[in-house]
């Protein structure tokens, strides 16, 4: 936690500092670290891949003048600068993200609130690739259990997947759910975990495939913990509810002051969840970025010596905080789903 | 504000409903199709694995139970033996016993009865022998007394040839 809220604090810091300085920057004509960095962190319209190679996205927007879908290449000229669309409206990039400018080419602020962007961008069409390579993956593996049958031990990507799954099973669901209910959640917790391990991994590929920034980004992380939150609330008992506003065994008094601060909990349970895998992903690329940036700070090769070594040791780091960070949000995720749905025991209090 | 300040954790609509899309999706794919699947079958393996596990225990129970149980069979058996042997022995001694006493005591009945027979065939005998010869004395008495009234010479020729016509048996 201290290291979210710290990275989150960082972060704030360094945009803050990034929108004060990007202007003189940019005068400057001098390198903007932040500005590189947000750039690599942050979703965009289009998929860079290699120098002057760009894939070209669709966006897709809801106005009041109802659905519209074109190539984001519309939205910029050849030296990715932006420029303004005429569509139903006149669409144009601000800081990466879709606004409706009047004719004077200034943002419009009153019809943009109406315009609803669904764009495949960088981090859904990374999604995308997750999803297909997580399909492709888990498919194949469940359905060699149909081929050799139970008899025989598990192949190939089978036995890559077995033990993560049995993990999860045994690890996670049988521990924080029990052996009675945790059946019902495996498919749910197996999902969350494979989704935010395949997402962290791909993340760490800086070249295509990889290299968007999905599981780093609040909209990913706050989807997965409202899902969570939604679980949790409809595998709760009355005994979780009984806890919350009426806590037993407490004095009358204790349970009108307990109660607010447990009701918060419910609502703090899953918004940790988000800031947590948010927070340390996007901290990790931010990490790694800024030991590359190093060597364009001082302008020399040297610089490298001392920056890529650093940036394999906090690769190899985020190696491990991908899986744990998987491992935590599936952990604690469980255990919320086992907090609410624990059967009442008046044994202890 | 804060959302606003920082476009980080401003989260967007777009990738929010497609998360949702590929979640749920990916939720309800898999689900159905790979980890209920795999699950079960995990579990079914477990199962199997913990069946088998107590049926080849019981079977070793069992095996040890039946190899105790032909081991107790075994020396009962032989106990019974060795008991038949020592009766069929005892009987077969009994036996020889008993036909040497009948015997001993038929042949002793036997000798016994046989003495009595020849005792009295002898007393018959002697009994018979002596009224023979009480006769035979009265006959020669007749005779003699008959003759010697008339010649004396006559008279002893002719005990002399009584006398020799008795022969003794």
């Amino acid at each position: 936690m201290v290291v979210s809220f710290v990275s989150i604090f960082l972060l704030n810091t360094i945009t803050l500092f990034a929108n004060e300085k990007a202007a003189v920057a940019k005068e400057e004509g001098s390198f903007n670290v932040t500005e590189t960095i947000l750039e690599h962190i942050k979703d965009d319209h289009s998929w860079h891949l290699w120098g002057h190679t760009t894939i070209s996205l669709p966006v897709i927007l809801y106005t009041p003048a109802g659905f519209e879908v074109f190539s984001s290449a519309n939205l910029v000229n050849e030296h990715h600068e932006p420029v303004v669309y005429k569509g139903n409206f006149d669409y144009k990039l601000v800081e990466g993200k879709t606004k409706i400018v009047n004719a004077a080419g200034d943002v419009d602020e009153l019809a943009s609130k109406k315009l609803w962007d669904f764009s495949i961008t960088k981090n859904v069409a990374s999604l995308f690739i997750s999803v297909i390579i997580l399909l492709l993956v888990v498919l194949t593996a469940a359905g060699a259990y149909k081929k050799t049958g139970i008899k025989s031990a598990p192949k190939g990507l089978q036995s890559f997947m077995e033990p993560i799954v049995l993990f999860v099973r045994d690890e996670i669901a049988l521990p924080n759910i029990g052996a009675k209910r945790h059946a019902k959640y495996m498919p749910f917790l197996l999902t969350i975990f494979f989704l935010i391990l395949t997402n962290n991994f791909l993340g760490l590929i800086p070249l295509f495939p990889g290299g968007a920034n999905v599981s780093g980004n609040i909209a990913f992380t706050m989807t997965l913990a409202v899902c969570v939150f939604i679980v949790v609330n409809l595998s709760s008992n009355k005994n979780y509810w009984e806890h919350i506003f009426w806590m037993p065994g407490m004095h009358w008094s204790m349970k009108l002051f307990l109660a607010p601060i447990e009701l918060i909990g419910v609502f703090n349970k899953p918004i940790s969840l988000m800031i947590r895998l948010f927070a340390n992903i996007t901290a990790g690329h931010i990490l790694v970025l800024s030991l590359v940036c190093l060597i364009f700070i001082f302008k020399t090769v040297y610089a490298a010596a001392v920056a890529v070594p650093f940036v394999i040791f906090i690769f190899l780091i985020e190696l491990l905080v991908a899986f744990l960070q998987a491992y935590i949000f599936t952990m604690l995720t469980a255990m919320y789903i086992g907090m609410a749905s624990e059967e009442a025991h008046h044994d202890h209090h | 504000m804060f959302l606003e300040i920082n476009p980080l954790v401003l989260p967007d609509i777009g990738l929010v409903f497609w998360n949702t899309v590929a979640f749920l999706g990916l939720l309800v794919v898999l689900g159905k199709f790979a980890w209920k699947p795999m699950l079960k079958a995990i579990s079914d393996r477990e199962k199997g694995i913990e069946d088998s596990l107590a049926k080849a225990d019981k079977m070793k129970a069992d095996l040890s139970a039946m190899q105790n149980e032909n081991e107790a069979l075994l020396t009962k058996a032989r106990e019974e033996r060795a008991t038949l042997i020592k009766e069929a022995k005892e009987a077969s001694e009994k036996m020889v016993a008993e036909a040497k006493d009948k015997a001993k005591s038929e042949y002793e009945r036997i000798v016994a009865d046989a003495q009595v027979a020849i005792n009295q065939q002898k007393n018959a005998a002697l009994t018979e022998v002596k009224n023979q010869v009480g006769s035979l004395v009265v006959e020669v008495a007749e005779k003699v007394l008959r003759r010697e009234l008339t010649n004396k010479a006559e008279q002893e020729a002719y005990i002399k040839q009584l006398a020799d016509g008795v022969k003794l048996n």
